[in-house]
């Protein structure tokens, strides 16, 4: 059963054509990569799902139904959560409580959302600087929370915007599981933007590529990665930058 | 019992009893501290809560005063039920003024540009309204039959100073309750970052346009509070930038988004603004704006020494929770 499922979707910024008909489908329970080089589309294509930025041409499906036109809460209510590129904590606030607001997406009562939030505090390793001023945290944690408070409002579907930047190889390792365990324990779909081939291959079960906003390939891992336009235009760069 | 606790308690007892031994003056200021602080917490569901700021709230202060007194005046109606309307109006108001502003995305100073906006549009619309009054004044019947008759807020210096300290108290009972809530920590997050709050499933716009209602119920309450004290309405005061920029100072210097903030403040900045006021009298300085530039010199200090309010710079110190905004 497809969850997720964008047909022709565009998107112009003024000249720039920044998402060129794209189409995908994302099967319930699976993790699904999008890669690309810099400037390819991919965080603009995740605005679009998610509502914070409005459809040229297409359409995009959730869970059998329609979400392009609802706002960006509506969207996180049908069960489809984001995490952002360039990490937006709420500063001010405690750790505890970022993620404890995300529970009251689903959790009216004060006291339980704080007390459900540790099970995302503690899937990101965060539960012991739940304390602490979300300003405060270093940028691998600020990465850890932003996936916590997602989690935290019980999505079908995260949606991880470069989650692994920043993060040195064994953080990524204990992300990749933590992912994993999330994916294969209780089902949550996964769609990954993500640079570090690693984490690709040892999760996905499909990847799409974009170049210039538009679709160059999709597949398996495997096959993608041998795919000469998927060398030449992003592998090959990354292997030569 | 906790040492804050305990702290409370005496405050609360000697604020009850104090009176018995103040002269009117002094019961006039106090009325002057419970004021600022309620209408401070007022303000604060707004900026401290929900990120929204409001240089306009004279606007309420003055709608609920000039709604109530004009019920009382012209139809009898006690201030008692007459608050209803006044506070009914005042929300309308205010979905008006956050409607404007949340559909075209008019944020942050723009968005308090646009209260002082409307602020000054309601100050030249009273200042014509023959009905109360215009420039001329409203003037609330002040008369022995009248005399002591508490439901129409009529009474002395005593009874004032109890009701200003009870709506402090409930101000700051419904924030305690507020700030806990889920409404309240979807504020904060509202605040913090918007975009952020939105995808996370907060209705961002519905958020706000509920701060801003609260907010306005409560300060129109105010102007109720305002017209039955003094029994005289000037559109020309009441709806004065200068009294916006009064109701914000006392949570600024007291500490934005806290709960004691505002009560703090106003135990500061009333006692500063009278203690100026007698010593300019006393040395026989009365040349205008003396006052002004030692109260500004007073806040320049003050917001030097702690920049993020007074309050959590004290609540650091004593190691209570609200440090943190
Ligand atoms: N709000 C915007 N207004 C104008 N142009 C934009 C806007 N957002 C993105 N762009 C442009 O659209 C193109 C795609 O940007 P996008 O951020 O989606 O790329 P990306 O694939 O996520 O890149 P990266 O790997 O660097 O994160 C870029 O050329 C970018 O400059
Ligand atoms: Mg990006």
């Amino acid at each position: 059963m497809s969850l997720l499922r964008l047909d022709g979707v565009s998107k112009r910024f003024r000249g720039l054509v920044a998402v060129d008909n794209v189409s995908l489908t994302v099967e319930a329970g699976t993790v699904f990569a999008i890669i690309g080089p810099n400037g390819a589309g991919k965080t603009t294509l995740f605005s679009l799902i998610a509502g914070a930025l409005s459809l040229d041409t297409g359409a995009i499906a959730f869970d059998g139904a329609r979400i392009n036109g609802l706002r960006p809460d509506q969207i996180c209510m049908r069960g489809l959560a984001r995490t952002f590129q360039i990490v937006r904590p709420f500063p001010a606030l405690s750790v505890h409580e970022n993620v404890a607001i995300g529970v009251m997406a689903r959790e009216s009562n004060v006291a339980l959302a704080f007390a459900r939030a540790e099970e995302s505090l503690r899937a990101f390793d965060l539960w012991d600087k739940r304390e602490q001023r979300a300003s405060a945290l270093t940028l691998p944690d600020r990465k850890r929370l932003e996936m916590a408070r997602a989690l935290a409002t019980r999505p079908k579907m995260l949606l991880l915007d470069e989650t692994m930047a920043g993060l040195r190889p064994p953080e990524v390792d204990r992300v990749v599981e933590t992912l994993r365990a999330l994916n294969r324990d209780t089902g949550l779909t996964i769609v990954m933007i993500e640079h570090v081939m690693r984490a690709v291959t040892s999760l996905a079960d499909r990847v799409h590529v974009l170049n210039h906003g538009a679709t160059i390939a999709e597949g398996p891992p495997k096959q993608v990665m041998r795919d000469p336009k998927v060398i030449a235009s992003y592998l090959g760069a990354e292997a030569l930058g | 019992m906790k040492k804050a606790e305990v702290v409370a308690i005496v405050a609360l007892l000697a604020l009850l009893v104090a009176p018995l031994a103040m002269d009117r003056y002094l019961l006039s200021v106090f009325v002057l501290v419970f004021w600022a602080a309620y209408a401070g917490q007022a303000w604060n569901v707004m900026m401290g809560f929900a990120g929204l700021l409001s240089l306009g709230h004279s606007l309420y202060v003055g709608l609920g005063a000039y709604a109530a007194a004009a019920l009382f005046v012209h139809f009898g109606i006690s201030p008692l039920l007459g608050l209803f309307p006044a506070m009914a109006l005042c929300m309308i108001a205010g979905v008006v003024v956050g409607w404007l502003g949340f559909r075209f995305r008019i944020e942050g100073v723009y968005f308090a540009l646009l209260t002082i906006a409307f602020a000054e549009v309601a100050r030249i619309g009273f200042d014509h309204l023959t009905w109360t009054g215009a420039a001329g004044g409203f003037f609330l019947p002040v008369s022995r039959e009248t005399a002591g008759q508490w439901w129409n807020l009529r009474g002395g210096p005593l009874f004032f100073y109890y009701l200003s300290l009870g709506m402090a108290l409930a101000a700051l009972g419904i924030c305690w309750a507020l700030r806990r809530s889920r409404l309240g920590h979807q504020w904060l997050a509202t605040r913090e970052d918007a975009e952020a709050a939105r995808a996370i499933g907060i209705n961002v716009t519905r958020a706000r346009i509920v701060a801003v209602l609260i907010s306005a119920a409560m300060t129109s309450l105010a102007g109720v509070f305002y017209a039955f004290y003094y029994n005289n309405l000037f559109a020309a005061q009441i709806f004065d930038m200068s009294r916006s920029i009064d109701i914000v100072l006392a949570p600024i210097v007291g500490g934005i988004g806290t709960l004691f903030g505002p009560i703090i403040g106003a135990l500061i900045l009333i006692p500063l603004g009278e203690l100026l006021t007698e010593a300019t009298r006393a040395l026989g300085i009365n040349a205008p704006g003396v006052k002004a530039i030692f109260y500004g010199l007073g806040l320049m200090v003050i917001i030097a020494l702690a920049p993020g309010g007074v309050w959590p710079a004290i609540a650091r110190r004593l190691g209570i929770g609200e440090g943190r905004r």
